[in-house]
């Protein structure tokens, strides 16, 4: 490329980044100095949950493993692959397990499935190694105790998020597994009917808790996993608890910074 | 070969498996000056070198590569659901050493009065954009290509449609709660399926309230805070991981016990001997037989308990924990010693199972009460 070809790219590239339309988009324009470059993270909604500075040690991938934000992409990919499953996927006890050898045989490039379902072991993992780097950093010290706290919630919803859609598939692998995870619900202390403590909570020989009005039994709506449990554990998947997991990731994220952004050694 | 699957085989039975690591584990992180000492004398921070780390990984590796050979390994490990906890292992393993490598080198400098490595001057800070954005696009390009590859690679594990008839052998919990299966077999649900995930979240949630030490805050450290970092090791890789690894690849048929290299026979025979405390005091130590009375039968078992909990604490108090109680005070020196304990019954009580075959401590069945 000549010097003057080069040359005229350029300005063609400055001239985009000063156009109406770019600036409108994109307030400061191409990044080219300091100023701009602080202005683009700045300015931008998603690149303002970071601060525009940081320490040095705080973009080195040893320091953070990026598995706090990869847990968040995770979570993102989830999301958009959930929701292009939704379009195929009835939870019903007649069509769920069918719609899974649809989507197997008949969705063009149908990864989908499969990028969702190892992507959501994958999450799990991720924010077990998040713990663990926060934990090995002595992130969790004053005063980010509270946002560790918040943390172990993101953990706990996690893992439930992954439990509830374990079930969708509706095969042997799904139903057997949340019938062993469920089960252990039957044994809650006082709030299931095989629990410690349950038949104390009783008005003379009535008994308030029993098979079909313990916790299990709200869980999966009825006494054993089926066509209720199916549906319950669907809302949950895709609405009930994707709802308050992106609460506590904005308390999550917004805290980092408040309580004095990325741990630094003093 | 043989001979070395069957010594594998027997290595991996809980009792072997979990009696070595249980020994060692105090060495290779220690919990006090005492084993620190013991860990400096036994080289046993070589691990956490990079010579440390490649040896660690060979055999990792080579396990691995030897395993797939054997078909009963084969079949279990390459189960579509199991592969990501073979990345897992091996994810836990190089992090564990990656953080421990950076804590110990920090360590030194700490030793010898220098900054740690994760020190720079305060006012000498980077630009987010491009120092960090760029480090995470390609952190996300990189998880995208292996997700998209493992997609391709790898279909997601359909089986038969379910049937509420016909229960598989072994059902098997989500991997990630193999754990407190694997309690199953030592507490009753109430204990393994609601006690103890309710204690590990509201454990978890408690750590930076009961850790009143300032020190390695922003760095990896290891000796400044040498008794957090080896209970958090000791919960995270001994409760969790390793009741996982051992929950997915190592239990078959009716929850039997299998090594890793034993084919999963429907029809191994384990002897189901098991013996209430309040049985052994009665009809074995006083050949009375049992008591009518539910309290007069279950008395030894639950002081026994009572004792547990509430004899110990300031016992430990006065004695080996003296410098931690006065350190952190009543309160939390309470919560921090009932947590530990909880977390310790479960090896106990593992171990009274083998060795006297203990059934419960305190067991009245007629109110879903056993412990």
């Amino acid at each position: 490329m000549s010097k003057s070809e080069k040359k005229k790219k350029e300005s063609i590239l400055l001239r985009l980044g000063n156009s109406q339309v770019w600036k409108s988009i994109i307030r400061s324009g191409v990044p080219r100095d300091r100023r701009g470059r602080m202005l683009s993270v700045l300015n931008s909604v998603f690149l303002h949950l970071h601060p525009v500075r940081m320490p040095k040690h705080a973009v080195k991938l040893k320091y953070t493993w990026c598995m706090g934000g990869l847990s968040f992409y995770i979570f993102l990919v989830l999301t958009i692959t959930g929701i292009l499953l939704m379009f195929y996927y009835r939870p019903t006890i007649e069509y769920a397990y069918t719609d899974m050898i649809d989507l197997r045989e008949q969705v063009p490039l149908g990864i989908m499935r499969e990028i969702h379902r190892w992507g959501a072991h994958l999450m799990v993992i991720t924010v077990w190694l998040h713990m663990f780097r926060v934990f090995m950093t002595g992130s969790y010290k004053s005063p980010r105790e509270f946002n560790w706290v918040v943390g172990v919630m993101l953990l706990t919803l996690t893992l439930l998020l992954s439990f509830t859609g374990y079930l969708l598939p509706w095969d042997q692998l799904a139903i057997w597994a949340i019938t062993v995870g469920t089960n252990m619900a039957r044994a809650t202390p006082f709030l299931g009917h095989e629990g410690p403590g349950a038949a104390l909570l009783s008005i003379g020989d009535i008994n308030l808790v029993h098979a079909g009005s313990d916790v299990r039994f709200a869980l999966l709506g009825g006494r054993f996993v089926g066509e209720a449990a199916l549906l319950r554990f669907y809302v949950l998947h895709c609405i009930g608890l994707p709802f308050i997991i992106v609460i506590f990731m904005a308390v999550h994220f917004w805290r980092i910074r408040k309580d004095g952004g990325i741990s630094t050694p003093l | 070969m043989d001979l070395i699957k069957s010594v594998i085989n027997t290595l991996a039975s809980p009792t072997i498996l979990f009696t070595l690591i249980i020994v060692t584990f105090f060495f290779i992180f220690p919990l006090n000056d005492w084993f620190y000492r013991w860990n400096k004398r036994l080289k046993l921070d070589s691990f956490w070198t990079n010579r440390g780390g490649i040896k660690m990984f060979i055999i990792l590796l080579v396990f691995f590569a030897f395993g797939l050979f054997d078909e009963n390994f084969r079949l279990i490990v390459l189960k579509p659901d199991n592969v990501p906890i073979v990345g897992l292992i091996f994810l836990v393993a190089f992090f564990t050493w990656l953080s421990m490598k950076q804590a110990v080198d920090n360590d030194v400098h700490i030793e010898n009065n220098e900054n740690v490595n994760e020190y720079s001057d305060p006012d000498d800070k980077v630009l987010t954009w491009p120092d960090l954005v760029y480090i995470e696009l390609i952190a996300l390009v990189l998880c995208t290509v292996l997700l998209i590859v493992w997609s391709i690679g790898l279909q997601a594990p359909l089986e038969e449609p379910a049937n509420p008839t016909l229960s598989p052998n072994p059902a098997k919990a989500p991997w990630y709660f193999l754990g407190l299966q694997e309690m199953l077999v030592y507490f009753d649900p109430w204990i393994a399926g609601v006690l103890f995930p309710s204690l590990m979240i509201v454990g978890l949630m408690a750590i930076p309230y009961l850790d009143t030490n300032k020190k390695g805050v922003g760095y990896y450290s290891f000796k400044q805070r040498m008794m957090a970092v080896s209970l958090y090791m000791f919960g995270w890789l001994v409760l969790w991981v390793l009741l996982i690894i051992i929950g997915t690849f190592l239990r078959g048929p009716n929850w039997n016990f299998f090594g890793p290299f034993e084919y999963w026979d429907l029809h191994k025979l384990q002897p189901l001997t098991n013996i209430n405390l309040s049985e052994y005091v009665y009809i074995i130590w006083f050949s009375t037989g049992m008591p009518d009375n539910i309290l007069l039968r279950e008395i030894w078992g639950i002081l026994l308990i009572l004792g547990y909990f509430l004899i110990l604490p300031p016992l430990f108090a006065k004695t080996w924990l003296k410098n931690l109680y006065n350190r952190l005070g009543n309160f939390r020196y309470s919560v921090f010693i009932i947590l530990i304990l909880f977390a310790l019954s479960m090896p106990i009580k593992m171990y009274l199972r083998w060795m006297v075959n203990l059934k419960y401590i305190v067991a009245i069945p007629e109110y879903f009460f056993n412990i």
